[in-house]
């Protein structure tokens, strides 16, 4: 099992969060939408699993970096 | 004598929002900033003569927020409002309450506003007006969506799905063959319902290697106007403008004709009051073109016109409302020259344009002259956050002709220097370099084809 950590590349917010923890995904499925100076930034994931940790939440801020949300492949 | 606006409330933040306030001082206009939290020591608000606060850091909560806005002009006895360019200047709704507050509204009826903002009945009315529209679909909202694959067969690929209530280049969504199509119709619904409140789409023919073309209106209100001549905005991001020309380069004389005419049957269908730019598609394959929409407010890109011009239309804004006004005829105004306007972006053009906020350490900018006109909102030490837009400055060069004006632009960027965000600013001089780009006006096409270099 590998945890494959999904970060951010710009600084900005967490507009909408589109998947729960414990959802299985394909790679490019959409797992939240980012927001950074009126650009909407969707955050799809790098590769197939398992949605096992959601690290920020709808709304709150994120910097350069920062991880997103744990996959379990 | 013109003593029925005496204090303007500027709606709006950024170079926009100082841009404006020059304009009021020449006319001996006192002005007043709103500012959200995160704007408190932006340079439109230290600019203005009076400042007020509008709310948190978020454009919904503070420059979007109707009434704060409203109950600011009240508190300190503004005459009227210009709202700038985006969050509220196309908001028929928001020109209303300021009418029916009793202050004077430095912009187009609200009932252009309304109607120039659905899209599909912008094309109704230009068809009205004998103006060519692209082959289109009628509206596709959430529950009709199943014949749309029969309309876009019979429009052909490829196509582009337009949110109705969009503009800015949001939720425009290129579509070059039917598979997934109904697919990519939901996700343009959602982000039309998501951005716009309103999840209505139509299907649009989509020339992909065309120019942008759009010409600059000035109308009285009673169907009478003049134009301003026409500039190219071919050079886009996300269908978002990086470089303005005015005028637009090699296009045949009868078609520009037919461009400012067709445009101003426009004003005359709408007795269009105030500044507002229709913009075209050029196909110059076909030497056809399209009406696309119009904007029903200042443009971010005006100042090339003014560079041309020699014309104020901030003050040609301000005199209309205030009645004064407006014997301008079309023979008095005259193009003299090429200007080229380039926006200096916080973002990182190598990595898709992603935006690039943070802390501006090095702010340097070229001496400014009859050539040369930098309009910016933010000043060293200021913070580029996330949350408005990313544009930095606008740099505005003029030249004899296009070749000249590129000259200008070429040196004046060598003595622009950013430090902090990333900045566009190399991929800008990397297209001022470029061959293709200096011997023919470029197609929209042309940031695909030219990508930032490493």
């Amino acid at each position: 099992m590998v945890i494959r950590e999904v970060t951010s590349e710009v600084i900005g917010s967490v507009w909408k969060i589109e998947r729960s923890v414990g959802d299985a995904v394909e790679e490019g499925d959409l797992i939240m939408i980012l927001e950074s100076m009126k650009m909407e930034i969707p955050v799809e994931a790098p590769v197939a699993g398992t949605l096992s940790e959601i690290k920020v939440v709808a709304e709150g801020s994120v910097e350069e970096d920062q991880v997103l949300c744990l996959i379990e492949t | 004598m013109n003593s029925s606006i005496r204090r303007i409330l500027i709606a709006n933040r950024g170079e926009i929002a100082c841009r404006i306030i020059h304009t009021c001082r020449d006319l001996g206009i006192e002005t007043i900033a709103v500012y959200s939290e995160a704007d408190q020591e932006a340079l439109h608000v230290k600019t203005a003569d009076l400042s007020y606060a509008i709310g948190p850091p978020a454009a919904q909560k503070s420059y979007l927020n109707m009434d704060a806005v409203l109950s600011a002009a009240q508190s300190l006895n503004a005459d009227a409002i210009h709202p700038g360019y985006g969050f509220l200047a196309e908001n028929a709704q928001f020109a209303e309450n300021v009418l029916a507050t009793g202050l004077y509204w430095i912009g187009p009826k609200p009932v252009t506003i309304a109607s120039m903002g659905d899209k599909q009945k912008a094309r109704e009315i230009a068809k009205v007006s004998n103006i060519p529209v692209l082959t289109g679909s009628p509206r596709i909202s959430p529950n009709n969506i199943n014949g749309a694959s029969d309309i876009a067969h019979s429009i052909g690929f490829p196509l582009l799905i337009k949110a109705t209530a969009g503009g800015g280049g949001i939720g425009m969504q290129p579509v070059d063959e039917l598979n997934n199509f109904e697919r990519q119709i939901l996700t343009a619904q959602n982000l039309a319902e998501r951005s716009f409140g309103d999840p209505t789409v139509y299907l649009e023919r989509y020339i992909a290697d065309a120019r942008h073309i759009e010409v600059q209106i000035f109308g009285f209100g009673d169907g009478n106007g003049v134009h301003l001549f026409d500039r190219d905005c071919s050079i886009q991001r996300r269908f978002q403008k990086i470089i303005e020309e005015a005028p637009a380069a090699e296009i045949p004389r009868d078609i520009r004709e037919k461009m400012h005419s067709a445009a101003l049957a426009l004003v005359r269908e709408v007795r269009y009051a105030g500044a507002g730019t229709v913009e075209f598609i050029y196909d110059r394959t076909s030497n056809e073109f399209f009406f696309l929409e119009m904007n029903t407010r200042i443009q971010v890109e005006h100042a090339v016109t003014e560079m041309v011009t020699g014309l104020d239309l901030i003050a040609w804004q301000i005199n209309l409302a205030r009645g004064e006004f407006l014997t301008a005829s079309q023979a008095k105004i005259s193009c003299g020259g090429a200007a080229i306007e380039a926006r200096v972006y916080a973002e990182r053009p190598e990595k898709g344009f992603l935006p690039s906020p943070g802390k501006i350490i090095t702010f340097d900018m070229p001496p400014l002259s009859s050539n040369l006109r930098i309009d910016t909102g933010v000043q060293l030490g200021d913070e580029i956050t996330p949350y408005y837009d990313p544009m930095i400055a606008k740099v505005i060069a003029k030249g004899k002709n296009r070749r000249e004006a590129i000259n200008t632009m070429r040196s004046a960027l060598q003595e622009v220097h950013i430090a902090g965000p990333s900045t566009n600013l190399a991929y800008l001089k990397q297209i001022f370099s470029d061959p293709d780009y200096i011997t023919k006006p470029p197609s929209t096409a042309y940031v695909e084809e030219h990508p930032a270099k490493p």
